[in-house]
């Protein structure tokens, strides 16, 4: 069966205030699915709806036909894996340790990795180029590192869908490549759903295969990078003069923004 | 290759530790006064039933249950202390430093003050404590929460000034109801020797039982210990864990402050020893913290006994403060990053 994740009329308030407001639409299992907008339009709320780590106010996220309300979270960590903004980790787990709770959704309680629980782990570190890094601590690592440690934990989860928050947002630019390239064969591979949440115009341009886009709360358009990142849409919600164009040395979609519409 | 390394460092630092909490339980069983103590082979005979008169008295009446008392006692602190530092995120978090002991010691020395009628005094002292030490817990986990995250200067700050105020009521309390209550030193210093057999018996199966359940947690500490966020996307019921090991722990806490007294900053120093030794992965940490929280106790109440020729018996909590306090102290110093100072 085909594995889907779609939002039903999805609303959520914070405090009264509602920070999505209607909002559906459909995922399509193995692609590459990028939600667009500017910071505090409701994206990583968005994200955190979609594997219940927030309940929606009104309205469903639905997983492969079952309302997330009526899965458990385990259950849900068990499709989806996450890979949130970096953070500081302040205890000194090895690279090795962080990977392998990404089997904490498949064991027990008290029981440790099995044999194929290891194997995944080593196949999670070795994807990910962190051979020689995982007996380092994750405490003494460099944000880009440390998010190639938590891609890593996610691919051990061995999920149907990654979603990931502004991956993009605080790596070196060679490595927001690495990290994206990544998980684009990945998708191709294994028919990994992927869901971004950015407001990094190129890269979204360049990896998605449709783009959501939100402005003030609400759906403002649905559809592929073409038929989305149009000037007129990237004036209203990003208050930009930007152009999607064929990058002429790989053929592929970016961004290439002109100027800013306000500071003039 | 490397997890069989690991599980043969886990054993020998296991046998070690064993090894360690015996001598300790022997060495605490042995002291007589400052210039006599038993021999292993008096304290074996007279365990065994066939002891002298004045060994029976000694040992089994007065040194065994101050030795019992402890194991539980250092256990339970330690593995809260382990508990409560992966809940917060922080090293630094142990129930002394976050008020907790002050909280129960309050609710405990207001049961014994106005004693309810038909309820034994053992069943209030401990209930009262863990509701004082609960609301405790709350207070200072919610004024030191801004904006969804708990920063360790206002986690700490805020146990502190909580904590003066409690430990103030109780020595007002205690200063006020004269006889009724134990002293100002029980209260602040602890004292392993102030249980009863009964008590003993009715705060070993509560340590025991909170002990075993927040073990079975180790794993989503771990988690939780990387970030909230990061355990949730794991499929951890946060919230939920979250309030489950800060019952468990307000209950040892509780348990332990009713029958002997705040005896500080074991939960603190020992997980801390352990994380250096042994990473800080839970699933070791907690278990370990068990056997050395109970050696740590029982050898700080021996050193507070052998100084009795120089100082008199000394209070426990002297003693685990003057090896606990120059932990934190370094903490404190040399651990900004690790505290969240940056």
């Amino acid at each position: 069966m085909e594995l889907t994740l779609e939002t039903r009329e999805l609303k959520f308030d914070y405090d009264g205030k509602p920070v999505l407001d209607g909002v559906s639409f459909e995922v399509k299992e193995g692609e590459i699915f990028g939600i667009l907008g500017p910071n505090g339009c409701g994206k990583s709320t968005m994200l955190k709806n979609l594997n219940k780590n927030l309940s929606p106010t009104d309205g469903s996220v639905i997983l492969d036909g079952t309302d997330l309300a009526e899965i458990i979270k385990r259950d849900v960590a068990r499709k989806i894996a996450v890979v949130p903004q970096t953070n500081e980790i302040h205890f000194a787990f090895t690279v090795r340790e962080v990977v392998a709770m990404g089997r904490m959704p498949f064991q027990g309680m008290l029981s440790g990795e099995n044999a194929d629980d290891k194997k995944i782990v080593e196949y999670a570190i070795e994807r990910t180029g962190l051979k020689d890094l995982a007996d380092r601590h994750i405490n003494t690592m460099s944000g880009g590192e440390r998010q190639r440690v938590i891609i890593a934990r996610a691919i051990a989860q061995t999920p149907k869908i990654i979603l990931m928050d502004e991956p993009t947002l605080h790596l070196d630019i060679s490595m927001q490549f690495d990290a994206l390239n990544l998980v684009q064969e990945l998708a191709k591979e294994k028919g990994l759903t992927v869901v971004i949440v950015s407001h990094d115009l190129p890269m979204v341009a360049r990896y998605c295969d449709r783009i959501l886009m939100i402005h003030d709360h609400k759906i403002h358009a649905l559809g592929t990078p073409e038929e989305i990142l149009t000037n007129e849409n990237m004036r209203t919600v990003f208050n930009v003069d930007a152009d999607l164009i064929k990058d002429p040395k790989t053929g592929r979609n970016t961004v290439i923004l002109h100027d800013s519409l306000s500071s003039h | 290759m490397v997890a069989m390394n690991k599980g043969m460092k886990m054993l020998m630092i296991s046998v070690i530790m064993i090894v360690l909490a015996l001598v300790c339980v022997f060495l605490d069983l042995s002291w007589v006064s400052s210039t006599k103590s038993y021999t292993l082979q008096e304290i074996i005979d007279t365990l065994m039933g066939n002891g002298s008169w004045g060994s029976d008295i000694i040992i089994k009446e007065i040194n065994l249950p101050r030795v019992v008392a402890g194991l539980f006692v250092g256990a339970g602190l330690a593995v809260c202390g382990s508990a409560m530092q992966a809940v917060f995120r922080n090293p630094l978090a142990s129930p002394y430093i976050l008020g907790l002991s002050s909280g129960a010691s309050l609710g405990a020395a207001v049961s014994m003050m106005f004693a309810i009628p038909l309820i034994p005094v053992m069943i209030t002292t401990p209930l009262l404590a863990f509701v004082c030490c609960f609301a405790t817990m709350v207070l200072v986990y919610s004024m030191s929460r801004i904006g969804g995250t708990v920063r360790t200067e206002t986690l700490i700050l805020s146990g502190v000034a909580v904590s003066s105020l409690l430990a103030a009521l109780v020595s007002f309390l205690t200063f006020i109801a004269g006889e009724n209550l134990e002293g100002i030193v029980f209260w602040t210093m602890g004292n392993l020797g102030g249980a009863s057999w009964e008590e003993i018996a009715f705060m070993i199966p509560i340590i025991t039982t909170c002990i075993v359940l927040l073990i079975t947690q180790a794993k989503a500490l771990n988690a939780m210990m990387l970030g909230d966020i990061h355990a949730m996307d794991l499929g951890i019921d946060v919230k939920r864990t979250r309030l489950i090991i800060l019952i468990l722990t307000t209950m040892i806490v509780a348990a332990a402050v009713s029958f002997v007294g705040v005896i500080g900053f074991i939960g603190l120093v020992i997980p801390h020893i352990l994380r250096i030794i042994l990473g800080p992965d839970n699933r070791a940490i907690m278990p370990m913290s068990i056997i050395a929280g109970s050696s740590f106790i029982l050898i700080c109440d021996y050193i507070s006994h052998a100084v009795a020729a120089q100082f008199g018996t000394l209070p426990i909590g002297v003693v685990t403060a003057l090896i606990g306090a120059p932990v934190f102290i370094y903490l404190l110093m040399k651990r900004k990053k690790e505290v969240g100072w940056n």
